[in-house]
C-alpha cells in the first residue's frame, strides 16, 4: 500500500513524434494543493487526461488510494473518487447553474427514479449551499450560457465538488478570468477545497497564483518533471525563472 | 398567464367532443393519435439530440406482433395485443439500442434507418410469414373479452387511444423532467462531462432509446388494430420520415408538439388529399419549409412566441421549472457559447 493518494510512476504517452509524457513519475499527498507549471505543449494537460482515463499511457501506471486505475474509464475513476474541472468550463449549457450541480448530485447520489422532480431531490439545499460557497448562488436560476467565463468556471469546480471528491484536478483553473479577479476566484475556490476537504492538483500559467496557493510545485518541460518543490524554492530556481516564468517573480 | 394554460386545456377539452361534431373525424383522429404516440419516441430523442430515420422498425414490430397475435390460436384481445406489441417494440428497442447508441449524429440516424430497412426487407420476403407485401388481415379484437361493432369499436379506441395519448405525454413529460430524463439530455449538450460525473452516456442514452421505441410501439399497436391491416410500409423508411416531419412540425423536442404536429399533419394530409389529390405531398411540404424557415420552434413555438407577448410580463423561473416543456430550448437556439 502507497501513502501516496495519487502515484503515478514511469509514465510514458507520445502524439507521433511529440513526447507528451516520458517516465513520468508524481506523487500526490492527501490534503496538499500540488501546481503544475511547465510552458505550452509540455504535456501537463495530457498528465491530467492520463490521471483521469481520458487518455491512456503507452507504459507505465497510475494508482489512486493504492489502486492502479490506468486502464479504468473516466467514469470509473471518477466514481472512485476522482474529479475533474476543465481549462474551457464543461458545463450542461442547457440547463440553470442550479441544474447543472443538481444533475451532478443526481449522477452522485445514483437518482434514477423517473418520476421524482428533478428540482425536488433531497441534495437541493447542499448544492444551492455549495453554489453560494462559490459565490454563484445569484445567478443559481440562470442558464449557465449567459454566466460570465469567471462564473462558469467556478461553477464547474462546484459541479466537480459536488460528486464529494477526494481529489479534484483542475485545468488553469483562472484562466479566462480577468486578471483583476483571478485571486479573488482562486480564494473562493481554496476555501472550498479546505472545506470540503479536498486534495487539489492544478495547472497554472499564473505564477502570483502558484506562489500563493501552492502547497508543491511541479515544472514540467518536453514531458518529464524536471524539479519539484515548495513554490519558493521552485519559482527562484534559475531554470525555472529562464524556462517557465522568463522573468523573476 | 393563466391563459397560457387554460387555453391547452380547452383544446385538450375540445379533443373528445370532435367525434360529436364531425363523425367522420373520428378514424382520422386515431390515427393521428396513434402517430402522436410514437412521434413522442422520436421527439424524446430529439431531446438527447439524436434523430432516429428509423424509429418506424419499432412501429412496425408492435404492430406485426399484435397481427401475429390476433392471427394466433390465443386469439386477439385489445389489451394484450397492446402490451405485447409495446413489449416487442421496447426488447427490440434494447437490442438495435445497444448497437445504435455507440454512434451519435448522421450515423445513429442512419443506422436506425438501416435496421428499419432490414426489417422491412424480411416483412416484404418472407412471404408465408408475413403474408409479403400484401400484410397481414388484422381482425378487430375483443376489448375485455367483448366484441365490438365497428362504429363501438372506433368509438372505444378513439377514448382510450385520447387518454392513453394524455398519459404518455404525462409521462414522457416526469421522465424528462426527473433526473435519469436530464441526464439523458444531457447527452445533447456534453458527453464529456457526463463521463466526469461517473455516468455512462450510451447508457443513458439506451434508457431513453428504450423509452422511445415503446412509445413507437403503442402507437403502431393503435394504428393497426384501426386500419385492420398490417403491411411492410409500417417499416418503410418514408413512415421513420414521416415521425420526423411530424415532430419537427409540431416543436421539436416538444411533448405536446409531438400530438398538435401528428393533429395538424393528419389534417393537413386528409384535406390536401381530398382537395388536392396530386399535389399533397407538396402542400406538406410546403408547409413544413415554412415552419422552418420562419418557426424553426415549430407549432408550439408559435403558441409560445405569441403567448409571451400577449403576457410579456408573465412567467417566472417556478414555471419554467414546473413544466420540462418550457425548460427546453430547441436545437436551433443556444449552442454552446
Amino acid at each position: 500500500m502507497t501513502a501516496y493518494l495519487m502515484e503515478a510512476r514511469g509514465l510514458e504517452i507520445r502524439f507521433g513524434g511529440v513526447v507528451a509524457a516520458q517516465n513520468v513519475t508524481l506523487e500526490v499527498k492527501e490534503g496538499q494543493n500540488l501546481a503544475i507549471i511547465g510552458p505550452n505543449g509540455a504535456g501537463k494537460t495530457t498528465f491530467l487526461n492520463i490521471c483521469t482515463g481520458w487518455l491512456k499511457p503507452s507504459a507505465g501506471s497510475v494508482y489512486f488510494r493504492g489502486k492502479e486505475i490506468t486502464r479504468l474509464s473516466p467514469r470509473q475513476i471518477c466514481r472512485l473518487g476522482v474529479a475533474r474541472a476543465f481549462q474551457i468550463p464543461q458545463l450542461f449549457t442547457e440547463h440553470t447553474a442550479l441544474e447543472n450541480m443538481l444533475i451532478a448530485a443526481s449522477a452522485r447520489e445514483g437518482h434514477w427514479a423517473p418520476f421524482t422532480a428533478l428540482s425536488r431531490i433531497p441534495e437541493r439545499e447542499e448544492m444551492m449551499h455549495l453554489l453560494e460557497m462559490v459565490h454563484c448562488g445569484d445567478v443559481a436560476d440562470r442558464p449557465v450560457v449567459e454566466l460570465s467565463e469567471g462564473q462558469r468556471k467556478l461553477i464547474d469546480i462546484a459541479v466537480a465538488l459536488a460528486l464529494k471528491p477526494r481529489l479534484l484536478l483542475m485545468d488553469e483553473p483562472t484562466s479566462g478570468v480577468a486578471s483583476s479577479q483571478k485571486h479573488e476566484v482562486m480564494e473562493i475556490l481554496v476555501r472550498a477545497l479546505a472545506a470540503a476537504g479536498v486534495t487539489s492538483v492544478f495547472v497554472e500559467h499564473d505564477m502570483s497564483i502558484v506562489e500563493r496557493y501552492a502547497d508543491e510545485v511541479a515544472v514540467w518541460a518536453a514531458g518529464v518533471v524536471q524539479l519539484r518543490g515548495g513554490p519558493a524554492e521552485v519559482l527562484e530556481h534559475p531554470d525555472v525563472i529562464r524556462d517557465v516564468i522568463g522573468e523573476t517573480v | 398567464m393563466l391563459a397560457r394554460y387554460v387555453i391547452p386545456a380547452l383544446l385538450i377539452l375540445i379533443v373528445p367532443l370532435l367525434p360529436f361534431l364531425a363523425p367522420w373525424l373520428k378514424v382520422v383522429l386515431i390515427i393521428a393519435l396513434a402517430k402522436g404516440i410514437a412521434v413522442l419516441g422520436v421527439t424524446t430523442l430529439l431531446r438527447a439530440g439524436q434523430v432516429s430515420f428509423g424509429h418506424a422498425l419499432f412501429f412496425a414490430i408492435a404492430a406485426y406482433a399484435s397481427a401475429f397475435l390476433a392471427r394466433s390460436a390465443v386469439g386477439g384481445e385489445f389489451f394484450v395485443m397492446l402490451l405485447l406489441g409495446t413489449f416487442a417494440a421496447g426488447l427490440s428497442g434494447l437490442l438495435v439500442g445497444l448497437f445504435v447508441v455507440r454512434y451519435r449524429g448522421i450515423f445513429f440516424g442512419m443506422l436506425n434507418l438501416a435496421f428499419s430497412m432490414i426489417f422491412w426487407s424480411i416483412l416484404e420476403k418472407f412471404y408465408y410469414l408475413t403474408g409479403g407485401a400484401d400484410g397481414i388481415h388484422v381482425r378487430r379484437p375483443t376489448v375485455l373479452g367483448i366484441s365490438l361493432a365497428r362504429a363501438e369499436f372506433e368509438t372505444f379506441l378513439f377514448y382510450f387511444a385520447f387518454l392513453l395519448a394524455l398519459l404518455l405525454g404525462w409521462v414522457a413529460l416526469r421522465f424528462l423532467n426527473s433526473p435519469i430524463g436530464h441526464l439523458f439530455q444531457t447527452v445533447k449538450t456534453n458527453e464529456t462531462r457526463l463521463q466526469y460525473l461517473g455516468i455512462s452516456p450510451r447508457r443513458t442514452l439506451l434508457v431513453g432509446y428504450v423509452f422511445s421505441a415503446g412509445l413507437c410501439g403503442v402507437g403502431g399497436v393503435l394504428l393497426a388494430t384501426v386500419q385492420g391491416i398490417v403491411t411492410p410500409d409500417y417499416a418503410w423508411w418514408i413512415r421513420s420520415g414521416e415521425m420526423v416531419f411530424i415532430a419537427v412540425l409540431g416543436g421539436a423536442g416538444s411533448v405536446a408538439g409531438a400530438f398538435v404536429g401528428a393533429l395538424a399533419y393528419e389534417l393537413v394530409r386528409t384535406y390536401a388529399a381530398a382537395f388536392a389529390a396530386d399535389i399533397w405531398q407538396m402542400v406538406l411540404g410546403a408547409f413544413l419549409l415554412v415552419i422552418i424557415l420562419f418557426a424553426p420552434g415549430g407549432m408550439i413555438g408559435i403558441y409560445d412566441t405569441l403567448m409571451r407577448r400577449l403576457f410579456r410580463n408573465g412567467g417566472s423561473a417556478r414555471d419554467r421549472d414546473a413544466e420540462s416543456e418550457a425548460a427546453y430550448r430547441p436545437a436551433v437556439e443556444g449552442k454552446k457559447p
